[in-house]
């Protein structure tokens, strides 16, 4: 096993297919993609159940039911349904971002301190006026880890795509496996793991612009 | 003005938090709502603003009942400031003053322009503008609190224990600074303590509620400590209640004897000690109250309080014994 796959200019042609920057592009792609679908979907719902308090169960249960969701297995049950295609890939994606960003959503809400919602009302804020501008900054320190583990957890497990033909890195591992060229393989693990940290890096500096210093 | 009529607050389970309070509040004054808990204190003063709506019965505000106004329009008309202030954690000290006008329309600029005065007239320093509510202390907090609580200049504020949340040496600035702002703003406010004795301190009127929410007396702190309706108000307003009515008395009917050689003066004439050596304890001028005399006639070593003029020279001596003489004629003439 060496680094030769890695290092191999071939291999950073930036518009070959198969090349590893457009294995990235697709990668990050599905990425975010399944990032946007799970946070319309998870975030208003956390929201609604952190701020009236009901359905916590909901939130709770959805959390713990979606950790232990295998992907691959939903993926496969998915194209098995749908047959081949990016819409079983982003559905079986998506199933693993909603329960951090549901249950970050609905846990910032829940923290929250219950004196200071009752002075904005207090004051003469409107509803809506107390969730966006008091609530919602408020829980954003705690929603936004529940984004950075999601945002974690599917770049690592984005690479599911190429198990049912699409691209991203996952096509690394899987031709790499098939052919025995392990270095192919660990060229792919080493650029998901990198990937990973400047994603997290890049949120964890989006966190700082948009989280009133006041919060940290 | 503000006026409880008939005002009735059961909350769903059936129990009764305020029961038939009828009352008033003067324009312009301190109105302090005491008792003990579960007497139906804050669910009154939240019923003012809305905050709780009564089961049955009427809040008006100037003869307007409240019952028919739009909550935030009517909320940003009331000045609001609760325990532990709830600032916004999230805004900075100057933003956190400008919510309010603000949220009546106000530019940032205009409103920002406005709460910095603000902040000066509850005492911070311009620096404390652009900090985090996380950076103050509780009593600084407290101060922040009011000054949002103030910035739209309402007519009328609501205080939901201001004060409690603060150590006692805080606390004790903070109610002078409370005096010294509500005797140049003259605002209608209603406050909530459990601390009777910041209850008199800061009131001009006192209501002191019995649990399940029942008006049990309203009357001037100093109506309250003299004549007491019952014996849950005598219970309430403490023991020493006939020690704490001598501080709304000053010492100015009080008689004075002549100084005599026992008392050891300064070339200025200020007093120093007794000659026996004792020190004398400090002393009082004619604007203190009875209560401090009485304090300073019982730690005195020789039983003798001595007071000053203005320049703090001794004018009089009045022994233990005169004072018990002034206080029975004072007793005799209520």
């Amino acid at each position: 096993m060496n680094l030769s796959y890695l290092f191999d200019a071939a291999h950073w042609s930036l518009t070959d297919d198969g090349s590893i920057p457009q294995l990235i592009l697709s990668h990050v792609w599905y990425v975010v993609l399944a990032l946007i679908i799970g946070t319309i979907i998870a975030l208003p719902v956390g929201l609604y159940i952190g701020h009236t308090g009901r359905g916590s169960f909901l939130a709770i249960n959805a959390g713990n039911a979606g950790r232990s969701l295998p992907t691959l297995g939903l993926l496969m049950l998915m194209v098995t349904l749908l047959g081949l295609g990016l819409t079983p890939v982003l559905i079986a994606l998506t199933v693993l971002v909603i329960p951090p960003i549901l249950t970050s959503a609905y846990a910032g809400m829940r923290t929250l301190d219950h004196r200071v919602v009752d002075a904005a009302r207090g004051m003469g804020m409107r509803p809506s006026q107390v969730l966006f501008k008091v609530e919602l900054p408020m829980a954003l320190p705690v929603m936004m880890s529940g984004f950075r583990s999601a945002a974690l957890q599917v770049v690592a497990t984005a690479t599911v795509a190429a198990a049912v033909g699409l691209n991203g890195l996952g096509r690394l591992l899987i031709d790499g496996l098939a052919v025995n060229d392990y270095s192919r393989v660990l060229a792919g693990a080493i650029v998901v793991a990198v990937l990973a940290v400047v994603l997290d890096l890049i949120l964890a500096l989006a966190q700082r612009w948009i989280v009133s210093p006041g919060l940290r | 003005m503000i006026t409880f009529d008939d005002v009735v607050k059961v909350y769903p389970g059936g129990s009764t938090a305020v029961d038939h309070l009828s009352l008033e509040l003067p324009t312009g004054k301190t109105t302090v709502f005491v008792g003990p808990s579960g007497c139906g204190k804050t669910t009154s003063l939240r019923m003012i603003n809305r905050m709780i709506n009564p089961t049955s019965g009427r809040v008006l505000i100037d003869g307007k009942d409240v019952a028919g106004q739009d909550e935030a329009l009517l909320r940003r008309k009331i000045g609001y400031v609760i325990q532990h202030a709830g600032l916004f954690p999230h805004r900075t000290v100057l933003d956190n003053v400008a919510t309010v006008p603000m949220l009546l329309g106000k530019s940032r600029k205009q409103a920002r322009t406005a709460a910095l005065g603000l902040l000066e007239r509850v005492g911070l320093s311009a620096e404390f503008a652009s900090r985090y509510p996380a950076q103050l202390s509780g009593g600084q907090q407290q101060r922040v609190g009011v000054a949002r609580a103030l910035a739209a200049d309402p007519p009328v504020m609501l205080m939901d224990e201001p004060f409690s949340a603060v150590d006692p040496v805080v606390r004790e600035g903070l109610h002078r600074e409370f005096l010294r702002l509500q005797k140049d703003l003259g605002k209608t406010i209603a406050m909530v303590t459990h601390d009777i004795d910041e209850a008199i301190k800061l009131g001009d009127v006192v209501v002191i509620l019995r649990q399940g929410g029942k008006l049990a007396q309203i009357g001037t702190p100093q109506e309250l400590l003299d004549h007491p309706a019952d014996e849950f108000v005598a219970e309430f307003v403490g023991r020493d209640r006939g020690l704490r009515s001598l501080s709304f008395d000053t010492a100015a009917g009080l008689p004075v004897r002549p100084l005599t050689e026992d008392l050891v003066l300064d070339d200025a004439g200020r007093p120093i000690r007794w000659s026996s050596g004792e020190p004398t304890g400090g002393s009082f001028t004619v604007g203190d109250s009875l209560r401090l005399v009485t304090d300073l006639a019982i730690t005195s070593p020789v039983g003798i309080a001595v007071r000053v003029d203005a320049d703090g020279r001794a004018d009089g001596l009045v022994p233990h014994h005169d004072l018990v003489d002034h206080l029975a004629e004072r007793r005799a003439a209520k």
